[in-house]
C-alpha cells in the first residue's frame, strides 16, 4: 500500500489551485482551443474595462454638468463644427461621448446580467435541490410551476415582473429600483433552467452510495444536499451559468429597448441602442451601430466560452 | 466455532417486512407492492458473523439496509444493543447512528468524488464529537493505519485510488466511531480476486482487534463459508434457512439451499463432472405477486401439496437451526393447519 515514486502530500499541497487548474483536463482543452482562449480574452477584456470605465473613459456621461449640448451629433473622428471637440466614437444627440456611455452602459448591462443569473442560479440550485431531493409532492408543486412557466416566453415573464413592479412603486422611486426590478425580473425568468438540470443530476446523485453512507453517520437532510450532493452536481450548473449570462445581457438590452429597462439617464446598452435606432435613418448611424457592436461581441464571447465549457466539460466528447 | 450458547443477542430482528409501493395511473394510485422484505425474524450475536446469502433480487441488500433504517420499513422491530429502532425518528436514531455502520458494495460510488481522504474519514468524526481538528487528525491517522493506507494519501481524492484502497477508506469510514455492528453489503464483490481476499482479511483482523459484530451480505457462497459462523439464506424475502456455518454446507435442510449449494463450482475437474447438481427449473416468481403457500413452490424439486396452500412457519428444527419448510415441520402440527 505504500507509495514512494509520488511526491510525498505536502508537494502536493504547495501547488497552487490556479497551477493545478491550468493543468486539468479542461485546461489542456482550453489551450487546445483558439475560439476559448480569444473567447475568453475578450470576455475578461471587455469585463475589465466596464468594471476600470472610470479609469479609461474621458467623460462621465451620468453627469451632466460636463455635457455640451453644442457637441451633440459629432461624428467619429472628426472635430464638431461649433466647439471643435473631437470624440473617438462620435455623440449622441445630447452631446455625450458614445465611448464613454459605452463603457458605462456596458458596466449596467454586465451588473445586471451577472446579478440576474446569480439570482437565478440561487433560486434555481436551491428549488432544484430540493425537488429532486426530497420528491413527492415538493417536487411536484416545483417541478409544475417550473413547467408553467417554461411555456412563456421569458422576456414576457420578465416584462409582467418588471410591469408590476412598476405599478407598485411610487414614481420618485421608479428610476432607482429600476436596475433592481430588471434583475430580479430576469432572474425570476430564468431560474427554471438551474432547478431543472440541478434536480435531474440530484436525482442521480441521491441514489449513490456515499449519499447513504452520509445518512448512515446521521447527517441532516439540508447538511447532505448542501455538502454532498451540491458539489457534485455544479460542473452542468457552470455551464448553464455561462450561456445564462449571455442571454441575459441580451434580456437586459431587450427590456432596456423596449423602453421597461434601464432609464435613459443612467443608459445600459440596450437603452444606447433603444436611442440610437431613432437617428438611424437621419445619418447619426454611430449612436446605434457601435452600442450595438458591443453588445453583440459582448454576448458572442461570453457565448462561445460557454459553449466551449459545455465540451470542455462534457466527459462523452473528450 | 463460534458459540451461541452464551453470547449476547446485538441485533434482534423480528417481522421485518419491507414493501416498496408501486404507483399506477395518473393520480399514482396504490396498485400493490414489491415485497422485498416479506416478514423475516433473526438474531445476530455479539462478535459473530452473520453470513446471508442468496441470488440477485432475493433482497438481501434492502433487508441490511433496512436493519440500519436507510429504508422505513414497512413493519416489524429492530433491536440493536437493546434499542428499538424500527420505528424512532431522526434525533434518537442519529444517536443510534455511531453503533451501527455499512461497508458498501461498489467502493467507487460509496466515496464523495469531490471530498479528500481525511474528510471522507473525518465527516462521521465532526459530526459526532467535539474533536479538535488536531485531534480528528490523530484519529484519521489512527484510523488510516489499522485499515492500511499510507498516512501520506490522506488529502488526496478517492478517483486517485484503486478500488481495494477504496474499499479500505470505506472501512475506516465505517470504523471512525467506534460501531458495534458493522453491515458489510457485498463488500469484495465489486473488487478483484486477489484484492477480495485481502479485504476479507482485513475485515476479520479488524473484527478481532475490535470486538465488531458483522452481517456480511454476499452471493458468493465460498467466501461465506470462510467469514461466517452462521450462515442465513434467503429467498424471495424470506429466510429460507439460518444454521451454524458448518452445519449447513454439510447438510443444507431446505430444498433450495441444497440447490443453491450445488451450484457453488467445483474446483476438481473429476468432482466437477461427477457432481450431482440440483439444478432448479422456472425462474424466480416476481416479488410483486409471490405464489400462495410456500414462495419456493414454483420451483420446489421435492413440492407436496400442502406447500402451495399454507405458508411453512420459520422454525427452530434442531437446536441452532432454523428452516421454513414443510418437510420438517410436525406432521401432526400441519394436519391441524389444514383441517
Amino acid at each position: 500500500m505504500t507509495d514512494t515514486h509520488l511526491p510525498p502530500a505536502e508537494t502536493a499541497r504547495a501547488r497552487s489551485r490556479l497551477a493545478m487548474a491550468w493543468d486539468s483536463d479542461v485546461g489542456w482543452s482550453f489551450r487546445r482551443s483558439p475560439v476559448a482562449m480569444i473567447s475568453a480574452f475578450v470576455t475578461i477584456a471587455l469585463i475589465l474595462a466596464a468594471v476600470l470605465a472610470p479609469l479609461f473613459a474621458p467623460h462621465d456621461p451620468f453627469n451632466p454638468a460636463t455635457l455640451n449640448l453644442m457637441n451633440g451629433f459629432t461624428a467619429p473622428g472628426t472635430p464638431n463644427a461649433f466647439t471643435g471637440d473631437s470624440f473617438l466614437l462620435g455623440t449622441d444627440d445630447q452631446g455625450r461621448d458614445v465611448f464613454s456611455t459605452i463603457l458605462y452602459g456596458m458596466r449596467i448591462s454586465l451588473f445586471v446580467g451577472f446579478s440576474a443569473v446569480a439570482f437565478a442560479m440561487v433560486l434555481g440550485i436551491s428549488l432544484g435541490l430540493l425537488a429532486g431531493y426530497v420528491g413527492g409532492w415538493t417536487e411536484t408543486i416545483i417541478m409544475r410551476i417550473a413547467d408553467v412557466q417554461l411555456t412563456f416566453p421569458a422576456i414576457l415573464v420578465a416584462m409582467l415582473i418588471f410591469g408590476v413592479a412598476k405599478g407598485i412603486t411610487p414614481i420618485e422611486y421608479r428610476d432607482e429600483v429600476a436596475i433592481w426590478v430588471l434583475i430580479i425580473a430576469i432572474g425570476l425568468s430564468d431560474w427554471v433552467q438551474f432547478a431543472r438540470v440541478v434536480r435531474g443530476a440530484t436525482l442521480v446523485e441521491k441514489h449513490k452510495e456515499y449519499v447513504q453512507a452520509a445518512r448512515l453517520i446521521g447527517r441532516s437532510p439540508l447538511a447532505i444536499m448542501l455538502r454532498h450532493i451540491l458539489p457534485n452536481v455544479l460542473s452542468p450548473v457552470l455551464v448553464i451559468a455561462t450561456i445564462s449570462l449571455a442571454l441575459a445581457i441580451i434580456a437586459e438590452a431587450t427590456l432596456s429597448f423596449l423602453g421597461v429597462g434601464a432609464p435613459p439617464t443612467t443608459p445600459s446598452l440596450g437603452t444606447l441602442i433603444s436611442i440610437g435606432q431613432g437617428f438611424l435613418f437621419s445619418g447619426e448611424w454611430w449612436i446605434l451601430f457601435f452600442p450595438a457592436c458591443t453588445l453583440l461581441i459582448l454576448a458572442l464571447a461570453v457565448n462561445l466560452l460557454g459553449d466551449w465549457l459545455r465540451d470542455a466539460l462534457n466527459p462523452r466528447l473528450r | 466455532m463460534f458459540d451461541t450458547t452464551n453470547a449476547k443477542k446485538l441485533v434482534e430482528v423480528r417481522g421485518l417486512k419491507m414493501y416498496f409501493p408501486i404507483r399506477t395511473g395518473l393520480l399514482r394510485k396504490h396498485t400493490g407492492d414489491v415485497k422485498a422484505v416479506d416478514d423475516v425474524s433473526f438474531d445476530i450475536f455479539e462478535g459473530e458473523t452473520l453470513g446471508l446469502v442468496g441470488e440477485s433480487g432475493c433482497g438481501k441488500s434492502t433487508c441490511g439496509r433496512a436493519i440500519l433504517r436507510l429504508y422505513e420499513p414497512t413493519e416489524g422491530s429492530i433491536k440493536i444493543d437493546g434499542v428499538e429502532i424500527a420505528q424512532t425518528d431522526f434525533n434518537s436514531l442519529r444517536k443510534m447512528r455511531p453503533t451501527m455502520q455499512m461497508v458498501f458494495q461498489d467502493p467507487q460510488a460509496s466515496l464523495n468524488p469531490r471530498m479528500t481522504l481525511a474528510g471522507i474519514i473525518g465527516e462521521p468524526l465532526s459530526e459526532h464529537s467535539k474533536m479538535t481538528s488536531d485531534e480528528r487528525l490523530a484519529r484519521i491517522y489512527e484510523l488510516m493505519d489499522a485499515v492500511g493506507l499510507n498516512r501520506d494519501f490522506a488529502n488526496r481524492y478517492p478517483h486517485e485510488f484503486s478500488g481495494g484502497q477504496r474499499q479500505r477508506i470505506g472501512i475506516a469510514r465505517a470504523l471512525a466511531l467506534n460501531p458495534k455492528f458493522i453491515v458489510c453489503d457485498e463488500p469484495i464483490a465489486a473488487l478483484d480476486v486477489s484484492i477480495q481476499a485481502q479485504v476479507v482479511n482485513l475485515l476479520e483482523d479488524l473484527q478481532e482487534k475490535f470486538g465488531l459484530t458483522y452481517l456480511f451480505i454476499s452471493h458468493d457462497l465460498s467466501m461465506v463459508r470462510h467469514i461466517a459462523d452462521r450462515v442465513a439464506v434467503m429467498y424471495l424475502g424470506k429466510v429460507a434457512e439460518l444454521a451454524p456455518r458448518d452445519e449447513i454446507y454439510a447438510d443444507p435442510l431446505h430444498p433450495y439451499t441444497k440447490a443453491l449449494l450445488s451450484a457453488v463450482p467445483e474446483p476438481d475437474p473429476v468432482a466437477h463432472d461427477t457432481a450431482n447438481r440440483t439444478i432448479l427449473q422456472g425462474d424466480v416468481p416476481s416479488p410483486a405477486n409471490p405464489p400462495q403457500g410456500c414462495n419456493f413452490c414454483t420451483r420446489c424439486p421435492v413440492v407436496m401439496d400442502i406447500c402451495k396452500q399454507i405458508e411453512p412457519q420459520f422454525q427452530e428444527v434442531r437446536p441452532g437451526r432454523f428452516v421454513a419448510c414443510h418437510l420438517y415441520e410436525n406432521t401432526t402440527k400441519t394436519a391441524e393447519k389444514v383441517a
